[in-house]
């Protein structure tokens, strides 16, 4: 799979995450003083209030789900960079790395786990973060592939189909373009998609037009690159058509 | 002597008088040739043009600022979605800083525009420091430029090292699409075995944090996976898919860097807008402070000639009466 071959690069998915904005901002000296009130700080006051009072929002209406885009309580760095970087440059701080953003992972239980927690993430928004479920239904190169808490670690590549979430009774399915899958020992999921879609949002009738039209692109294909691009559209058309099916 | 006094006062202000058209546009640096013609006493015209300038400059940062504000709101949204996107690949692949690679890339992203503070001079300073962090022998570095800023600073004295420069990246808004493709290329164009990215992750409005990523090539993963320590468990996972293995990490390398990049440059245009923000502001603030100072001069001088006058008309009058 190269980044290029996803045909779906048109949809984007409107589900804006609100994160906690981080409130350590320390004011600089200057504006810590009394000054009367400008229309201009007056806008800006209210344009960081606005977006604090989001967060409020989000996590009455979210049900104080938590995101994976907050900001750890405890970062970390990695030593070793740290010091190569203290003799090399003294003067300079040292840059921060992903390390320090990110919440360390818990280690493999002993005995398996009754839910599999799924962070399921597009580049514009984290649809599912740290989500537990019991059961993902993932659309591997190899075809459908169950993950029940404790599956074996691996790393799948996705090819264009439906991802199926069971929570109990509640299945909710997406349909996506391709994208990786990473399940670890400790029964993480993390699914990474480019484009993801809800099933009832796809248009049937649009689904046909499009396979007729690529694959009458394919037979009249004359370069590798026009074969490739056209093979493509109607993998991902076909693999639509089922899921709208299927 | 009172006519003594007063031509004697004339005299001081001859060379304050020139004999040129007032409506002759000149720039309102202090000079005595500001001064319109015909004016007898001490003029306030310099004075005045300096505070119309100067208040026309602070309606300018105003403005700056709030167009940045706006933008902020915008984009900042979607970097906060967007962080999601990397920690899946750090969670499978640790996130190794210190790795010992032969071949570097430093990929380096700044805004195209400038009156934003000091982010773009920080990353510069960052890309650097990181380029004599990694050299040795044998060891080569080079630099992918991504945004005019850095260009600019990177290429007085780093020219040869620069492999690739892209701009305009922000002419169109910023999607996944167009920064998969720029990866692309630069994945085509560029030899490496391990890519850092360094850019200014947004923290809040005011604290940018220069952040470095780090991204491997499929072999080195390999060879730190063999080698044990973070990325030692690499091995314990299966992988599904008709492929080799390597083929598999070849696309998980491309993936991650597109990700990643994708997040950095979002960060970026984030920490752009909020330092274009404090920037203008404090300009504002500064144009502000300027103008009452400018103020208070202009009064002084008013206040000088009207009382010169007076003087004149007062020793003028004495002079008649005797």
């Amino acid at each position: 799979m190269s980044i290029c071959s996803d045909p779906f690069l048109g949809w984007s998915l409107l589900s804006p995450q609100r994160s906690i904005f981080s409130t350590s901002q320390s004011l600089r000296p200057c504006e810590s003083r009394a000054i009367p009130e400008t229309p201009s700080s007056a806008m800006f006051r209210r344009a960081t209030a606005a977006l604090l009072r989001q967060p409020v929002l989000a996590s009455a209406r979210a049900s104080a789900r938590a995101l994976s885009t907050d900001l750890p309580a405890a970062p970390t760095a990695d030593s070793a960079f740290v010091e190569a970087w203290r003799k090399v440059t003294p003067n300079i701080e040292p840059p921060k790395t992903p390390l320090s953003f990110m919440q360390p992972r818990p280690p493999t239980p002993s005995s398996i786990p009754t839910k599999i927690t799924v962070n399921f993430v597009l580049p514009y928004s984290s649809e599912l973060s740290q989500k537990e479920v019991d059961m993902v239904i993932i659309p591997a190169t190899t075809g459908q592939m169950g993950v029940l808490p404790g599956h074996v670690a691996s790393i799948a590549e996705l090819k264009p189909g439906v991802l199926s979430v069971h929570e109990g009774n509640d299945v909710t399915k997406y349909f996506i373009s391709s994208g990786f899958a990473f399940i670890h020992g400790n029964s993480y999921a993390d699914i990474i998609a480019v484009e993801a879609v809800p099933l009832d949002r796809i248009d049937a009738g649009l689904v046909q037009k499009g396979l007729a039209e690529f694959t009458q692109k394919l037979s009249s294909a004359s370069t590798d690159l026009e074969k490739a691009e056209a093979q493509i559209g109607v993998d991902a058309h076909s693999a639509l058509n089922s899921a709208l099916t299927g | 002597m009172a006519m003594a006094a007063l031509r004697r006062e004339g005299r001081r202000f001859a060379p304050l008088l020139s004999p040129r058209p007032i409506a002759a546009v000149r720039s309102s640096l202090v000079s005595e040739e500001d001064i319109p013609f015909g004016a007898r006493s001490i003029s306030t015209q310099v004075v005045r043009n300096r505070m119309k300038s100067v208040k026309n400059i602070q309606k300018i940062t105003k403005a700056m600022k709030m167009v940045a504000a706006s933008k902020l709101r915008a984009i900042q949204i979607r970097a906060e979605n967007s962080r999601g996107l990397w920690q899946p690949f750090t969670a499978l692949l640790g996130d190794t800083p210190s790795v010992d690679v032969k071949k570097n890339v430093i990929v380096t992203v700044s805004s195209d525009k400038g009156l934003c503070g000091g982010i773009n001079s920080t990353s510069v300073k960052i890309s650097k420091a990181l380029y004599k962090l990694n050299s040795g022998p044998d060891k080569e570095t080079k630099y992918v430029v991504l945004g005019e800023k850095a260009k600019a600073q990177l290429v007085r004295d780093s020219k040869k090292n620069i492999e690739l420069t892209i701009s305009e990246l922000q002419k169109n808004p910023l999607n996944y699409t167009q920064v998969s493709v720029l990866a692309d290329d630069i994945l085509k164009n560029v030899e490496f075995d391990a890519l850092r990215i360094i850019f200014n992750k947004f923290h809040s409005v005011v604290s940018f944090l220069p952040t470095m990523s780090t991204v491997l090539s499929p072999e080195i993963v390999e060879r730190e996976a063999e080698a044990g320590g973070k990325l030692g468990e690499l091995d314990s996972y299966e992988i599904e898919g008709g492929e080799t293995k390597a083929e598999i990490l070849q696309n998980l390398a491309e993936f991650q860097f597109s990700c990643v990049l994708f997040n950095a440059v979002l960060e970026n245009a984030c920490s752009e807008q909020g330092a274009r923000m404090s920037a203008m502001d404090s300009s504002s603030r500064n144009a502000g402070d300027m103008l009452d100072r400018l103020t208070l001069t202009y009064n002084r001088t008013r206040q000088a000639s009207i009382t010169t006058e007076l003087i004149e008309i007062i020793s003028g009058a004495s002079a008649l009466e005797g």
